[in-house]
């Protein structure tokens, strides 16, 4: 396995010392060894938290590929598993805790309600998929995504991992990567970078049409 | 005008007490007396002093908009079972208020919040009146008919959005913000100051600790969560302290409010039952069976008869499979991180292999239709639940009773930690396991019999003690009561077809209102269901017991050491998709 994922295949390795010997890439290599350790952050939020409890037991064994040293803290945790329904009242604390992460970091949306709102996407105090705040690099399908596919999608993210280079990724870059402005529970929860937008809409003039009184801005009674 | 109409005999008492002041709900279908705002503290207060109708099961509200009222009903219930007593209060929707409760029966108080926060009803004398689901702030109140969400389409499902013509449009698209959002007009968002959760710790610094003391001592406030690995999910307790010892704790709930009763008013009648899965989603199968027998009793229809005992058997693999997985992380909550937890979770994922072959799904089965189930249990899967129920679970129930029950550490970190005197378990009107292990017998399976539970054997288990080893140990003989009844239903199971009548997509319910129970593995699962004859209810309310459970947390952790608070939460098992639906 090592040899296939690592070596570079432009210079040989005399037959005895293979296995033994790796010649490779400083990307490959740091991103082999970040892929195979990723550690989730224990952070439930809804049913498909149960079956992320279910991939980390005994049957589905996600230390199998090194993602089993669960961290409840986001300081020590590398991939956010955003494994349930985000709330409005919720989404504040998901990306207080995304910025307390340190880089690199990844996000997996788990599930439909995190996708994307699930069945819940009409209710008043859900928030349409955890996309809205944060960058997600993997989505899984489901409700709930079976173990299965969890793992599936880890491994997906294994293999992004894998495709990345230290020049471009965002954490070498000069200047320090922005934190993600925590949105804020007004009279609804809104996003501090669209304030202008919501400015704009609230303070339309209120049009008159054919004597109706038409209220503009999605707002109702 | 009460002689024309005969009295039901639980309410000639109150009749003879009140006459003139209370009127019987004349509607069909309706039931229950209806009572005016002033004269409420006095009927509940006589109902349960002098007729000991002591357990409030729901407090629920119906907006009748637009007729300008708002109905207000409660639910009481003799907790040595009986039939109950249905109170009404009509109100008016402009500055709605009736007495609150709280004095009489303490387990009003989350309820009368709820109902505060969704509906707007103000209630008198009520302690802490505050918003619970939603967060201080927040504009309108979300469950009145006329106030609508951010991506309201029509008032019934099926959207025509939703029909398909050639390409679909994302909901968000049509929102201004692109967005589930909405804003009052003239909302300023530059510079706005959010209201904080200062109310709380305002309230917490009030508390001063009885404790005699010689030394001086600063009380120190503590926030758990709402993202804590011992919160079981997304809640939040916020504890005073006093060195090491809780002096008031608050819980702080509405980080999963999924708006399950707002949805539910929109969807057709078969449309709630998926929803109902994801309410406790440990046991989905309960929630079903509670909902499909209260629309059942609505509709005045009898399930087969061999889907009633596939019906029991799934309820009770599903008690189990609750109680093992409580059980395991309880052992967690004490420190035994993980182990024990993956030695409970193997037999779950037996009983989830199990579901998955009846529904296609592990855990959100929609299994459950009115009338019956969906599809049969074929005899690989009788075979496979006769080797659980015989061998497996019975085996495990020993092992965790043999490396547990009189484990040293286990018994010193659980006997006499957060003790519920019988008395006060049914004040707060607690249930499921946390009444029984208070010393009270009250299983709705008996209590209230539904299905087929008055034709099996088993017995109601009691523990005399309430405190979590107790709660821990109740939940091992109900594993073994529930294997029990597992054994009678695979041994008496008929042959049959598994529906009655044919298969229907817009069930027909009949004007009129319903509460149906159910015993779930949290408590009394109740579903209040009114109809109006079109196709979606008007009202559909769920009495979530690990939402009124948690009424009594406060109590329990009240001069415990805050190591105690998470193990208490453990034992309450809560589970987050039903306290917040």
């Amino acid at each position: 396995m090592v040899e296939n994922d690592l070596n570079n295949h432009v210079v040989g390795i005399p037959p005895e010392l293979k296995n033994q010997v790796a010649v490779t890439s400083l990307d490959k290599i740091y991103n082999w060894s970040r892929s195979n350790s990723l550690w989730p952050m224990m952070f439930g939020l809804a049913c498909c938290a149960i079956e992320m409890i279910c991939t980390a037991a005994s049957r589905y064994d996600l230390s199998r590929f090194g993602m089993e040293v669960m961290r409840p803290s986001p300081r020590q945790s590398d991939v956010m598993i955003v494994s349930g329904t985000v709330t409005k009242k919720m989404i504040p604390q998901i990306v207080r805790l995304y910025n307390q992460m340190s880089e690199p970091k990844y996000v997996i949306a788990m599930g439909a309600c995190a996708s994307g709102g699930g069945p819940f996407k009409e209710g008043y105090n859900v928030v349409p998929g955890v996309d809205k705040y944060l960058p997600v690099d993997v989505y899984i399908a489901g409700c709930p995504p079976t173990p299965q596919g969890l793992l599936h999608g880890l491994i997906t993210l294994q293999k992004k991992i894998e495709q990345e280079s230290i020049p471009n990724t965002r954490w070498y870059m000069k200047d320090p990567v922005p934190a993600i402005p925590v949105p804020l529970l007004g009279p609804d929860l809104f996003d501090p970078r669209k304030a202008d937008l919501i400015y704009e809409e609230t303070h339309r003039p209120i049009e008159v049409v054919e004597g109706v009184e038409q209220k503009e801005g999605g707002q109702n009674d | 005008m009460t002689d024309q109409i005969s009295i039901p005999s639980e309410y000639t008492a109150v009749f003879d007490e009140f006459k003139e002041k209370i009127q019987l709900e004349t509607r069909v279908n309706f039931f229950g007396i209806v009572v005016s705002a002033d004269d409420l503290f006095k009927v509940l207060q006589f109902v349960r002093n002098q007729m000991q109708y002591d357990f409030l099961s729901s407090i629920t509200t119906v907006d009748d908009f637009p007729e300008d009222k708002i109905e207000i009903i409660y639910h009481v219930y003799k907790s040595i079972g009986g039939p109950e007593i249905e109170i009404k209060v009509f109100t008016l929707r402009e500055e709605p208020h009736v007495p609150s409760c709280v004095q009489l029966y303490p387990g009003a108080e989350f309820q009368e919040r709820e109902i505060f926060d969704l509906y707007g009803v103000t209630f008198d004398n009520h302690p802490d009146l505050r918003r619970i689901l939603m967060w201080e702030g927040f504009e309108g109140h979300p469950l009145r008919k006329d106030w609508k969400e951010p991506q309201f389409e029509e008032m019934v499902k099926p959207f025509k959005s939703r029909w398909p013509e050639g390409k679909g449009v994302l909901t968000e698209s049509v929102n201004p913000y692109n967005d589930n959002v909405q804003y009052p007009e003239q909302f300023d968002p530059r510079g706005f100051e959010p209201e904080t959760d200062l109310a709380i710790y305002n309230e917490l610094q009030k508390v001063t600790s009885d404790k005699p003391n010689s030394i001086n001592t600063d009380q120190l406030i503590v926030n758990f969560g709402p993202q804590h690995p011992s919160t079981h999910g997304v809640f939040r307790m916020v504890a005073a302290l006093d060195g090491e010892t809780i002096v008031d704790l608050k819980p702080v709930m509405g980080y999963l409010h999924r708006n399950h009763e707002k949805i539910g008013e929109r969807n057709t009648y078969l449309q709630i039952m998926p929803y109902t899965d994801r309410l406790d989603y440990l046991s989905s199968m309960n929630n079903n069976f509670g909902y499909a027998i209260t629309v059942e009793r609505m509709m005045g229809i009898q399930p087969a008869i061999r889907a009633e005992y596939i019906r029991i058997m799934m309820a009770e693999f599903t008690r189990i499979s609750s109680h093992i997985w409580s059980i395991g992380f309880l052992l967690n909550d004490l420190g035994a991180y993980f182990t024990p937890a993956l030695y409970t979770m193997e037999e779950r994922e037996l009983i989830l292999d199990i579901f998955e072959a009846v529904s296609g799904s592990r855990m959100m089965g929609n299994y459950f239709r009115f009338g019956g189930v969906v599809r049969d249990v074929n005899e690989i899967i009788l075979k496979k639940a006769h080797d659980l129920v015989y061998n497996r679970i019975a085996r495990k129930t020993d092992e965790l009773d043999r490396y547990l029950t009189d484990n040293e550490i286990v018994r010193s970190r659980c006997e006499g930690i957060g003790v519920l005197t019988s008395d006060q378990a049914i004040a707060y009107s607690v249930t499921g396991p946390l009444l029984r292990s208070s010393g009270v017998p009250y299983d709705i399976r008996r209590a209230d019999p539904y299905g087929i539970y008055d034709q099996l054997d088993f017995d109601v288990c009691t523990r005399q003690h309430g405190d979590v080893y107790d709660r821990y140990l109740i939940r091992l003989d109900e594993i073994r009561q529930s294997l029990r009844i597992l054994k009678q239903v695979l041994k008496q199971i008929p042959d049959g077809p598994v529906m009655n009548g044919k298969v229907q997509y817009n069930t027909k319910v009949p004007a009129g209102e319903m509460y149906g129970r159910v015993e779930g593995p949290r408590g009394e699962l109740g579903f209040y269901v009114v109809s109006d004859g079109k196709p979606n209810p008007k009202r559909y309310h769920v009495r979530a017991p690990s939402f009124i459970n948690l009424t009594s947390l406060a109590a329990m952790c009240k001069g415990s050491k805050i190591a105690d608070a998470v193990t208490i939460l453990g034992s309450v098992d809560i589970v987050l998709g039903e306290v917040d639906r």
